[in-house]
C-alpha cells in the first residue's frame, strides 16, 4: 500500500510517476527472487540411493528421498506397519512406512520413499512413490541402478 | 475401411493447413478474397480432423483390433464410456483430440469473426493453420495413431485401470480445451506484431477468447485435481508436480492476460505487455501439454509419456515459442503506447496483479525446471516438492489477495484509496471477526491458519461489498437498490463471482490444510474406528467381479457426529486383462467436509482401513466452479460475446468502472 500515499500528492511529474511504477516492480521482483532464492536453498530435497547415503554420510533427520529397488523377500507387515529394504544393488538401507502402501508396492520393484533417516539409521519414510503403471521405475531410480551396475533394461521397462 | 479415411482426413487437413499458411502469409494483404479462402480452409480443417478423430472413435467403440492403438489401449470388455475416452487415453490419440481443438477454435473464429478486418482474419487463421501443420505434421510422421497391426490380434491389451474413469472423459477435453484456446490469443498477438495493427478493438477480440479458454482451463485443472483426489488414493488434491505446475502456468498467465486485456480494451494502455502475455500463455500451454510427454519430466500424473519423441517435440516447441519471441523482439517497439494513468487506479491495479501473477508464473517455472537444470548441470538428482512452492507461491499470492478487493472499486484513470478503503472498511471488519471466530472454534493448528483464513474471507467479502457498493444499498430505497443490483452488466457480477470464488477456494485450503485429521488403524470386520466425532464401522467384506475386474469390497456403515448413518463401500479392484490393481476409495461428503476411507490390501484376516476427514475440502471446488461460472458470465454479456465483437456504438456510461 506504499503507492497511496504517492497517489494523494499532486504535481507528480510523468517522469517521476514512470520511476515510482518502476521501483514499485522492482520491489516485487526483488522481494520474489531472494523467496525463490531462500526456497531453493532450505526447501528443496535431494534424491539418494542406498549408496549415496552411506557414502555422503546423510545426517539422521535431515528430509531426503530414497530410491532404489525394494529387496526380495525383505517386504514385512504387521497391520500399519512395513518394513522393507531399498537395495541397488551394492548396499541396503533399512526402511519403515507406517500407512498404507501403493497398490504397485512390490519387491523387485522401483520406489522413492520419502523420508528422513532415524537416530539407529532405519529410514522412517513418510511418504512412498510408487507410480500408477506396472512398467513405471522412477528416473532417479534408473540412473541410482545403472551407477551400480544392477540396471536391467529388460526387467525395468 | 473406415481407418483409413480418418488416416487420408488426416492427411488432406495436414495438406490444407500448410497451404493456407503459405497462402495466409504471402497474400494476407489481398483483402476480402483471401481472407474468405482462409476461412473456407479453416472449417474445411476442422470437418476432416472431426473425420479422423470419429474413426478413431469408431474403431475403439466396435473394438476393430486391427487398430494398433486399438489393441494397446483397449479391451473388448470395457464399458463403452471407457473405450471412447481410451481413444485419448495415450499419446497418438490425444494429439489428434489436442489437433481437432485447434482447428475448431480456428473454424470458430472463422464462423463468427465476420467483422474482423480482412488482413487480421488472414493472419490469424494463416498463424492457426502454421500451428494445426506443425502438430498434425508431428502426429503423421512420428506417432500415427492410424497403423495398423496384421494379424490382428483377438483381444486388446486393455486400458491402463486407473484410466478407467468418468474422469478421463472429462479432464483431458477440457484442459485441452483450455491450453489450446490460447492459441488464438497467440494466433492474434502474431497477427498484430506482422500488421502493426493493435488497438483497443484487438483487445475486444482477443478478450473473449482468452475468457473462453481460460474458463475451460479452470475447470479442466479443477475436474483433475478432483480426479487426483478420488482416483489415486492418497486423499491429497494438489501435489506441485510438474504436471500439475504445467497446467497452472498458463493459468496464471491466463489470468493476468484477462486482466491486462481488460486495460487494453478500456484504455487502450498495457499494449505490448499484453501480446507479450498472449505469446507466453500459449508457450506456457505447449510446455505444459508437451513438456512432461517428452519425458524429461517425469510425474506421478502422466498417461502418455513417450521419451523416444522428446527431441521432437522440443524442436518444434523450440520453433514455435521461438519464432514468436524473435518476431515478438523485432516489432515491439514499434508498436506505439497510449493511455496515461496514475499509480492509484484501476489500471494500477490490475498492473499489481499482473506483476504478482507474473512473479508467480516465474516462481513456479523455476520451481519445475530447476531439477532439470541442476541434473544437466551437475549431474546431482534433487526434487523441489511443496514446501518450495507453498512458500515461494504463497508469499507471492498473500498480498495480492490483500489488494484485490479494491481493484474493482477503483476508478480508471485516477482513484481515491481512501474512499476505496472506506466502503471496504465493513467487509474487512467482518473478515477479522469471522477469521478469528473460526480460528478459535477450530483451535489453532497452523501458526499461519487464521491469516488464510482471514485473506479468504477478506476477498470474498470484498466481492460482495463491490455488489453492495454499486448498488448502493442501504444509501436509497430497498427497492431501487434492488433494481440498480439485477440491472448490472454481467461484466460486473462476473467480476464479483470470479473474486468470490478466489475467495471460497482459498478458504477450503487453508480450512483442509489446518484441520484436517487422519487415522490408519487396522480392522476386522465387525469392528469399529472413530475420527473427528464420526463412528466407522467395518461391516463386511467379500470378493465380487467386476466388468472387467474383481474386486474386494469393504462395507462400511459411517455414523455423524449428529447421529445420522450412511452405508458406503472401499474397494480394490485388480484388473483381468493387465493384473493391475486399483483403489477405489469411499467418499462421504457431510456438508463441505468429506470424510476420505481408503482400504488396504487384505492380510489373513485383517485390513488397514485409513481415514481422512478433510474439513470444508470441497470448497476448493466449488471456488474454481464459481470463478468457471463468471467466466461464462461475462462470455454472455451483450458487449463481449465470443465472436461478435462490435464497436461500442455510443460511449458507454459506465460510472462506478
Amino acid at each position: 500500500m506504499s503507492m497511496s500515499a504517492s497517489m494523494r500528492k499532486k504535481g507528480w511529474t510523468r517522469k517521476q510517476k514512470r520511476l515510482a511504477v518502476i521501483a514499485g516492480l522492482g520491489l516485487v521482483l526483488a522481494l520474489a527472487t531472494t523467496l525463490v532464492l531462500v526456497a531453493l536453498r532450505d526447501q528443496i530435497v535431494f534424491f539418494y540411493s542406498p549408496s549415496d547415503v552411506i557414502s555422503r554420510e546423510v545426517a539422521a533427520g535431515q528430509p531426503i528421498r530414497l530410491g532404489g529397488l525394494v529387496k526380495d523377500g525383505s517386504w514385512v507387515r504387521d497391520g500399519q506397519n512395513n518394513s522393507f529394504v531399498v537395495t541397488d544393488g551394492a548396499n541396503d538401507i533399512a526402511a519403515r512406512y507406517v500407512g498404507i502402501l501403493p497398490d504397485l508396492f512390490r519387491e523387485g520393484q522401483g520406489v522413492v520413499a520419502e523420508g528422513s533417516l532415524g537416530p539407529d539409521g532405519q529410514f522412517q519414510a513418510s511418504n512412498v512413490l510408487a507410480k500408477h503403471d506396472e512398467n513405471y521405475v522412477p528416473k532417479e531410480v534408473v540412473e541410482a541402478l545403472k551407477a551400480s551396475g544392477e540396471w536391467r533394461p529388460e526387467a525395468g521397462q | 475401411m473406415s481407418i483409413e479415411l480418418g488416416h487420408f482426413s488426416l492427411i488432406l487437413a495436414f495438406a490444407i493447413a500448410v497451404l493456407s499458411t503459405v497462402g495466409g502469409y504471402a497474400y494476407w494483404r489481398s483483402g476480402q478474397r483471401i481472407a474468405l479462402v482462409l476461412r473456407q480452409g479453416a472449417v474445411l480443417q476442422f470437418v476432416l480432423v472431426a473425420v479422423a478423430f470419429g474413426a478413431l472413435i469408431q474403431a475403439f467403440v466396435v473394438s476393430d483390433f486391427s487398430l494398433a492403438l486399438a489393441v494397446n489401449n483397449s479391451h473388448s470388455l470395457k464399458p463403452l464410456i471407457f473405450k471412447i475416452s481410451g481413444v485419448w487415453g495415450n499419446h497418438e490419440g490425444s494429439m489428434v483430440l489436442w489437433i481437432l481443438i485447434l482447428v475448431a477454435f480456428g473454424a470458430m473464429v472463422a464462423a463468427f469473426g465476420r467483422r474482423l478486418p480482412n488482413d487480421l482474419m488472414a493472419l490469424v487463421l494463416a498463424t492457426q493453420s502454421l500451428l494445426t501443420a506443425a502438430f498434425a505434421g508431428f502426429t503423421l510422421f512420428t506417432s500415427n495413431p492410424f497403423e495398423r497391426v496384421l494379424p490382428a490380434p483377438l483381444e486388446g491389451n486393455d486400458l491402463n485401470p486407473v484410466l478407467q474413469d468418468i474422469g478421463l472423459a472429462i479432464h483431458p477435453p477440457l484442459l485441452y480445451a483450455g491450453y489450446v484456446g490460447f492459441s488464438i490469443c497467440f494466433s492474434f498477438a502474431i497477427a498484430a506484431l506482422i500488421s502493426g495493427r493493435i488497438d483497443q478493438a484487438w483487445a475486444r477480440w482477443v478478450r473473449p477468447w482468452t475468457m473462453l479458454s481460460w474458463t475451460f482451463l479452470t475447470l479442466g485443472i479443477a475436474m483433475g485435481s478432483y480426479w487426483a483426489y478420488y482416483e489415486l488414493g492418497w486423499g491429497g488434491w494438489w501435489f506441485w508436480d510438474p504436471v500439475e505446475n504445467a497446467s497452472f502456468m498458463p493459468w496464471l498467465a491466463g489470468t493476468a492476460l484477462l486482466h491486462s486485456a481488460l486495460v487494453m480494451e478500456k484504455r487502450n494502455a498495457l499494449k505490448i505487455w499484453t501480446i507479450f502475455l498472449s505469446i507466453i500463455t500459449f508457450s506456457l500451454s505447449l510446455l505444459g501439454t508437451f513438456l512432461v510427454r517428452s519425458g524429461i519430466l517425469t510425474s506421478v500424473h502422466t498417461f502418455a509419456s513417450d521419451p523416444t519423441r522428446g527431441l521432437v517435440i522440443l524442436s518444434l516447441l523450440a520453433l514455435v515459442i521461438g519464432g514468436a519471441f524473435f518476431l515478438f523482439a523485432l516489432r515491439a517497439s514499434s508498436l506505439r503506447q497510449g493511455g496515461l494513468f496514475a499509480p492509484v487506479s484501476r489500471e494500477g491495479a490490475l498492473i499489481l496483479n499482473n506483476l504478482f501473477l507474473a512473479t508467480a508464473v516465474g516462481a513456479v517455472l523455476v520451481g519445475t525446471l530447476y531439477p532439470l537444470v541442476l541434473d544437466a548441470l551437475t549431474g546431482t538428482s534433487i526434487s523441489v516438492g511443496a514446501p518450495f512452492f507453498n512458500l515461494t507461491f504463497g508469499a507471492l499470492m498473500a498480498p495480492l489477495l490483500l489488494v484485490l478487493p479494491f481493484g474493482p472499486l477503483l476508478a480508471w484513470k485516477r482513484a481515491d484509496i481512501v474512499s476505496a478503503a472506506q466502503r471496504l472498511m465493513a467487509a474487512a471488519a467482518l473478515a477479522i471477526f469471522v477469521a478469528i471466530l473460526v480460528s478459535a472454534l477450530g483451535g489453532v493448528a497452523l501458526s499461519l491458519a487464521p491469516l488464510g483464513l482471514l485473506l479468504g474471507f477478506w476477498v470474498a467479502f470484498g466481492a460482495v461489498a463491490e455488489l453492495i457498493d454499486r448498488s448502493k444499498l442501504g444509501r436509497i430505497p430497498l427497492a431501487e437498490s434492488w433494481r440498480r443490483l439485477v440491472g448490472l452488466p454481467r461484466t460486473a457480477w462476473s467480476t464479483a463471482i470470479g473474486h468470490f470464488g478466489v475467495g471460497i477456494t482459498v478458504l477450503g485450503i487453508v480450512s483442509t490444510t489446518a484441520w484436517e485429521t487422519e487415522l490408519v488403524t487396522t480392522l476386522n470386520p465387525g469392528e469399529t474406528a472413530t475420527l473427528a466425532g464420526y463412528t466407522i464401522a467395518f461391516d463386511s467384506f467379500e470378493q465380487v467381479p467386476g466388468p472387467n475386474y474383481l474386486s474386494d469390497e469393504g462395507r462400511f456403515t459411517i455414523t455423524a457426529p449428529n447421529g445420522s448413518t450412511r452405508q458406503t463401500m472401499a474397494d480394490r479392484r485388480t484388473y483381468v486383462a493387465s493384473g493391475m490393481p486399483t483403489t477405489e476409495a469411499a467418499i462421504e461428503t457431510y456438508g463441505f467436509s468429506q470424510l476420505y476411507l481408503q482400504l488396504g490390501e487384505p492380510l489373513e484376516n485383517t485390513h488397514v482401513v485409513r481415514v481422512w476427514h478433510k474439513p470444508y475440502i470441497t470448497l476448493i471446488w466449488l471456488g474454481t466452479i464459481l470463478m468457471a461460472l463468471a467466466g461464462v458470465l461475462s462470455l454472455t454479456d451483450r458487449k463481449v460475446r465470443v465472436g461478435a465483437p462490435r464497436r461500442a456504438a455510443k460511449p458507454v456510461a459506465e460510472p462506478a468502472e
